[in-house]
């Protein structure tokens, strides 16, 4: 994994099981290797930032392996970066999970779901709605009424309206997939979304880093 | 919105699909991988494998099972069946399973929930109750009972209670089986569901006793849970997977429609 040819590297940094988004990777002909190697990522021509867990333990683990440098550098040279769930929601400014300062790749927060209607349940789990707001190429393929498997009890919310590609509701409208240069950022499990979520990894695989 | 669910249960002994009535009577009606791919490709929310072995020098069969069906399945995959402890979590996780549901073990050792929402999430940590019907007393005042060991042992644990730890302990999500209801196709424990779901603040699946479409509605509906699970109905080729979520979706329930 080292050299030229084109690598497309998962992070692994201790934040939940990646071999799910490596298997649906593999389905969609996008040939994906898992590694927590800062150097892998520095050198990678497409990466997938997954994660599931909290948001202050994840930044420790990126920290000490000196993978969110790694990341940042990754996203200022250009190169496409579809983050998954935490993973978006770390590559905002900031999460109010523990009140922890994030990467900051894309400015805005990741917010807690805090309901008036106590009959909602958190985390909001299960399948949902994605709406575009605006075009995106990785979102060329959803249709009105395709719905993605969520799990998460935070949302992000990026200080750039425009940023906004697609929003769902759970009470209320929130944002759940976000778009800055060559990185793209889904709150849901695209590699746990059956055939509509494939297509949108499907895109990414090929993806030049455009917004449009 | 969130939508409902469809969750297709598959009772895996030594690799082979198997459809138990009253927790007894065991038989093998095909293999649970083509299966799996069949209900995927026809619109399933959601996919849980039961391992009814209970003998572990037969584990790795259902790991491979795990395996084969998580490389062709993309959506949420649970797993339970014998958990008695993190180790056997982590490898059906590594195997490809998103939820781990624990049982018996759970029971017999609360701490078991803690330790396994620790390690995977709560949200991928699911608390799986053998329930059956008893004379309300002071043991079981919620008039519903705990019992272990694929529906042998009774435990004079009070299901509600129960289901209140279980959400404590740190689950996050239950699936409520009817002993009583199992196999016999008359419809959910209604009752007993909505007791669950409007106890506890965590996502509640009603398993055991459909056998028509109305069944499911009534469930989702008057029972108040977010999914519904079935098993020999369409096993047997008696509904598909789609018909079933087509039902419900004319009748107002909200499904996921488009796959």
């Amino acid at each position: 994994m080292t050299g030229h040819g084109l690598t497309t590297i998962i992070i692994d940094y201790d934040a939940g099981n990646l071999r799910s988004v490596a298997r649906a990777c593999a389905e969609v002909g996008l040939d994906a290797s898992i590694s927590g190697n800062p150097t892998h990522v520095r050198s990678a021509d497409r990466i997938i930032f997954p994660g599931v867990g909290a948001a202050g333990s994840a930044m420790r683990s990126l920290g000490r392996s000196g993978l969110d440098a790694a990341l940042v550098a990754a996203y200022q040279s250009g190169v496409p970066i579809l983050g998954i769930c935490l993973g978006l929601q770390i590559s905002l400014e900031h999460s109010e999970e523990g009140d922890t300062r994030t990467l900051g790749l894309v400015e805005g927060t990741a917010r807690r779901f805090d309901f008036f209607d106590l009959d909602l349940k958190v985390p909001h789990m299960g399948w949902n709605e994605v709406r575009p707001v605006s075009p995106h190429p990785l979102l060329s393929s959803v249709e009105p009424g395709d719905e993605f498997y969520f799990v998460h009890s935070y949302f992000p919310e990026p200080a750039i309206r425009d940023q906004v590609f697609a929003e769902a509701t759970y009470e209320h409208d929130f944002c759940c997939a976000l778009g800055c240069d060559n990185y793209f950022g889904v709150q849901f499990h695209p590699e746990k979304s059956g055939r509509v979520g494939l297509r949108l990894l499907e895109r990414f695989a090929t993806w030049d880093g455009e917004s449009c | 919105m969130l939508s409902k669910r469809l969750v297709a249960c598959l009772d895996v002994r030594d690799g082979k699909l198997a459809k138990s009535v009253k927790f007894v009577d065991t038989k093998d009606i095909g293999d649970p991988v083509e299966k799996a791919r069949e209900y995927y490709e026809d619109g399933l929310d959601e996919l849980v494998f039961y391992d009814i072995t209970a003998s572990s020098d037969k584990r790795r069969i259902l790991l491979d099972v795990v395996e084969a069906v998580a490389e062709q399945v993309f959506i949420p995959l649970s797993v339970g069946g014998g958990i008695r402890n993190l180790a056997d979590a982590t490898d059906l996780r590594l195997a490809g399973a998103e939820k781990i549901n624990v049982n018996s073990a759970a029971v017999q050792r609360p701490e078991l929930i803690a330790e396994c929402a620790e390690a995977i999430g709560s949200q991928n940590l699911v608390l799986s109750m053998d329930v059956r019907r008893v004379q309300p007393s002071q043991q079981c005042p919620s008039g519903y009972e705990m019992v272990i060991e694929g529906g042998r042992r009774p435990m004079h644990l009070d299901a509600l209670e129960w289901a209140l730890t279980g959400e404590k302990l740190g689950a996050g999500e239950l699936v409520v089986n009817s002993i009583d209801a199992d196999g016999t196709r008359d419809g959910y424990e209604i009752r007993l569901t909505r007791l669950l779901a409007e106890a506890v603040r965590i996502p509640v699946i009603a398993s055991g006793g459909a056998g028509r479409p109305e069944h499911l509605r009534q469930v989702l509906e008057e029972g108040k849970a977010d999914a519904a699970l079935v098993a020999s109905m369409v096993h047997y080729g008696d509904y598909s997977v789609s018909e079933l979520k087509r039902w419900l979706h004319d009748r107002g329930v909200k499904m996921r429609m488009s796959w």
